[in-house]
């Protein structure tokens, strides 16, 4: 059965068709996926508050329900380094279509994966690993399998994708965190398989992967029609 | 929903044979039931009669013997009043031949016989189809007897939505040597689908790998599929077409963007063993391949040939396909040594592939397939057998086979397949070794014994 604030999020969104981050992340911290410590702000002040809070540099990012992909409008700001430049930030921000405040979180950096959801037509849920960043469509270096997975499925999955030395630790680099990787794969499938036929896909990326863990920096959710 | 009469029946009622034209599709159905196959064919028209001097039936109740399968050939608007007609004379099944449903827009039409059908528990496979080919009681299959090639009776079922694409790998199976249990065309799908299907044959004891040539599934019955198929305890083999992309979306994600329907599905079937195979060729090569090896491989090739080129080639096509041909080790090489004639001793290559030369013998390799049988080092060997060779016998298939029954490896040999050779390759054959047809076939029958996954 759905939680009820999941079910809550979900039918405030129903109308819109789509799930912005900060309540996507909202989603994924309710059902036991990490993210990163965020923010809302729907003011400046609030902003430089939980930046000061959290640390510089910070990244800032758009929330506005007209805008699917964020980065496409000029809507995400990384390495955001201080109070002016963040206020900066905000001003500009401001000025995209359906501005609803912006997110503020911390920098996590590492190898950036994309871990998604799509519901088939022909075989329900899907579960989706690979490269992720802007550029995933272009690698298409993914895994996909039929959601429950198990341990085994994410085994494979990781064995399959190219980058797979990358994550291991390439040329010196420190190896990421798999056990965090493969405990999110599976937190991620039992939530898809609990939100059922009302999703209709799910991008979280990038995820961002690490010697100590693994979180997820950006989120979306499709609604079903 | 019970099968069994409908796909072995005693007696066969074909609806709508024509008092006139002995050409119609119904006529040849009956003409070649009545007088090829085991199976007890009664004609009907609704106009009663005779054709050839033998009785037609006005109704099927008029038979004189209780019928288990109605094939009907009619015009689809009295098709509903015929499955009532077979649904009350307590037919087992009907087979509906006939076109002009779902297919050509009426789907209202399609529905009806749906409802009928259900509401009693009555099996039909069709509309629009060819039906069922099941030798040596009868085939449905609107083809004269004369032109239709028949593959030997064996192990393997298959399920076709399309009739012409049954057929025709009815005519690969026949000359690769892979022998049919039963062969359905489910044409429209209306009532029996893939998934029924499924379930037939595994629990049929006459069939041991299943194939099916898919078009697509409805909402969610892949899911079921699937996991029915991986279940069922027995190779599943598909065929998919349709797998070029449709329309898209306005604004997509990422994940729907690049998990299509094709790239699901493929990612699907290998997640739960199910082997797909990409083209009609291979789809009957891994059905030989499954029906003599149902235990996976990791895919540890050892090659034995006498031509270093089919050798270089083999291993090439091995490591294209995910397979490996590991290095063998100095004591191995000395091992292998040992055991081969003295005649070849000093001109052989021991490393993998192992190339006896055009000096060995049958013998020689023997001896080289018992010791790599008893080495861990391969869980699978490949036989590049050249039947022109002056030191290889036609009995060599037949000898090669007892290694495999003594040793219990895996074996998959390449001779060509050439009339003049067949003796070697039935020695191999009738001990239920496969034999390809080329170096690239005989990886590919490896490569599916690596993808089934028995659950």
């Amino acid at each position: 059965m759905l939680n009820k604030e999941i079910r809550e999020i979900l039918s405030e969104c129903k109308e819109r068709g789509w799930v912005m981050e900060p309540q996507a992340k909202e989603i994924l911290r309710l059902s036991g996926v990490e993210t990163t410590e965020f923010i809302w702000a729907r003011d400046v002040q609030e902003a430089i508050r939980f930046a000061n809070q959290i640390g510089y540099p910070v990244v800032a990012k758009v929330v506005s329900p007209e805008v699917v992909h964020k980065s496409d409008v000029g809507g995400v700001a990384v390495g955001v380094s201080g109070d002016e430049k963040l206020a900066e930030v905000y001003t500009e921000m401001g000025k995209i279509k359906g501005f609803s405040g912006i997110i503020v979180e911390e920098m996590v950096r590492g190898i950036e994966l994309i871990v998604g959801m799509k519901l088939d037509q022909q075989f329900g849920p899907v579960v989706l690993l690979g490269v992720g960043g802007t550029a995933v469509e272009i690698y298409k270096d993914v895994a996909l399998r039929m959601a429950p997975i198990l341990e085994r499925d994410v085994d494979s999955m990781l064995k399959s994708i190219k980058a797979r030395p990358l994550l291991e630790g390439y040329r010196g680099s420190e190896p990421i965190n798999i056990e965090a990787l493969k405990k999110m794969l599976l937190a991620f499938s039992d939530m898809v398989m609990e939100l059922g036929a009302e999703v209709d896909s799910i991008d979280l990326n990038p995820v961002i992967c690490n010697a100590s863990g693994c979180v997820v920096t950006d989120a979306r959710m499709m609604l079903a029609k | 929903m019970n099968l069994n009469r409908l796909f072995k029946p005693q007696t066969m009622a074909v609806v709508g044979v024509s008092l006139s034209n002995d050409s119609h599709p119904a006529n040849v159905i009956y003409n070649k039931n009545h007088l090829r196959y085991k199976v007890s064919a009664y004609a009907v028209n609704s106009k009663g009669g005779s054709i050839n001097g033998e009785n037609v039936y006005a109704k099927i109740r008029d038979i004189p013997e209780k019928i288990d399968l109605a094939v009907i050939v009619t015009k689809a608007e009295i098709v509903p009043s015929i499955i009532a007609e077979c649904i009350e004379a307590e037919v087992g099944g009907a087979v509906i031949i006939s076109g002009g449903f779902a297919e050509t827009g009426l789907m209202d039409l399609q529905n009806r016989l749906v409802s009928i059908a259900k509401e009693a528990d009555f099996p039909f496979i069709g509309p629009n189809c060819l039906g069922i080919y099941s030798p040596p009681l009868m085939d449905t299959f609107f083809i004269p007897s004369e032109r239709i090639v028949r593959p030997e009776r064996g192990k393997v079922a298959m399920v076709s939505q399309s009739g012409g694409m049954l057929v025709d790998h009815m005519l690969k199976c026949a000359s690769e040597g892979v022998g049919l249990s039963l062969a359905v065309s489910i044409g429209n799908k209306a009532l029996i689908r893939e998934i029924d299907l499924l379930r037939y044959f595994r629990d049929d004891p006459e069939t041991e790998v299943i194939t099916f040539y898919l078009e697509g599934f409805d909402k969610n019955e892949g899911r079921k599929f699937v996991l029915a198929a991986s279940e069922c305890g027995k190779p599943v083999i598909v065929l998919k077409s349709g797998k070029t992309p449709g329309g898209t979306n306005a604004v997509k994600s990422h994940t729907a963007s690049m998990a299509g329907n094709y790239e699901v599905f493929s990612a699907v079937m290998a997640q739960y063993g199910i082997v797909e195979a990409t083209d009609e060729y291979e789809l009957v090569t891994f059905a030989e391949a499954l029906s003599c090896y149902k235990r996976p491989i990791e895919g540890r090739m050892g090659i034995i040939t006498s031509s270093g080129g089919h050798g270089a080639l083999a291993t090439d096509t091995c490591f294209a396909h995910g397979l490996q041909v590991p290095a063998f080790t100095k004591e191995m090489k000395d091992g292998l040594r040992n055991v081969l004639s003295p005649a070849i001793q000093n001109i052989a290559s021991f490393a993998n592939p192992v190339d006896l030369t055009g000096s060995s013998t049958d013998d020689d390799f023997i001896a080289a397939a018992r010791f790599l049988s008893r080495t861990d080092a391969v869980d699978c060997i490949m036989l590049l057998l050249l039947p022109y060779q002056p030191g290889i016998t036609m009995d060599l298939g037949a000898r090669l086979s007892l290694v495999h029954e003594q040793e219990g490896k895996p074996l998959i040999a390449y001779v060509p397949h050439i009339e003049k050779y067949s003796m070697l390759v039935e020695g191999f054959m009738l001990n239920n070794i496969p034999v390809a047809h080329s170096v690239e076939d005989a990886v590919h029958m490896a490569e599916s014994i690596r993808r089934y996954k028995a659950c």
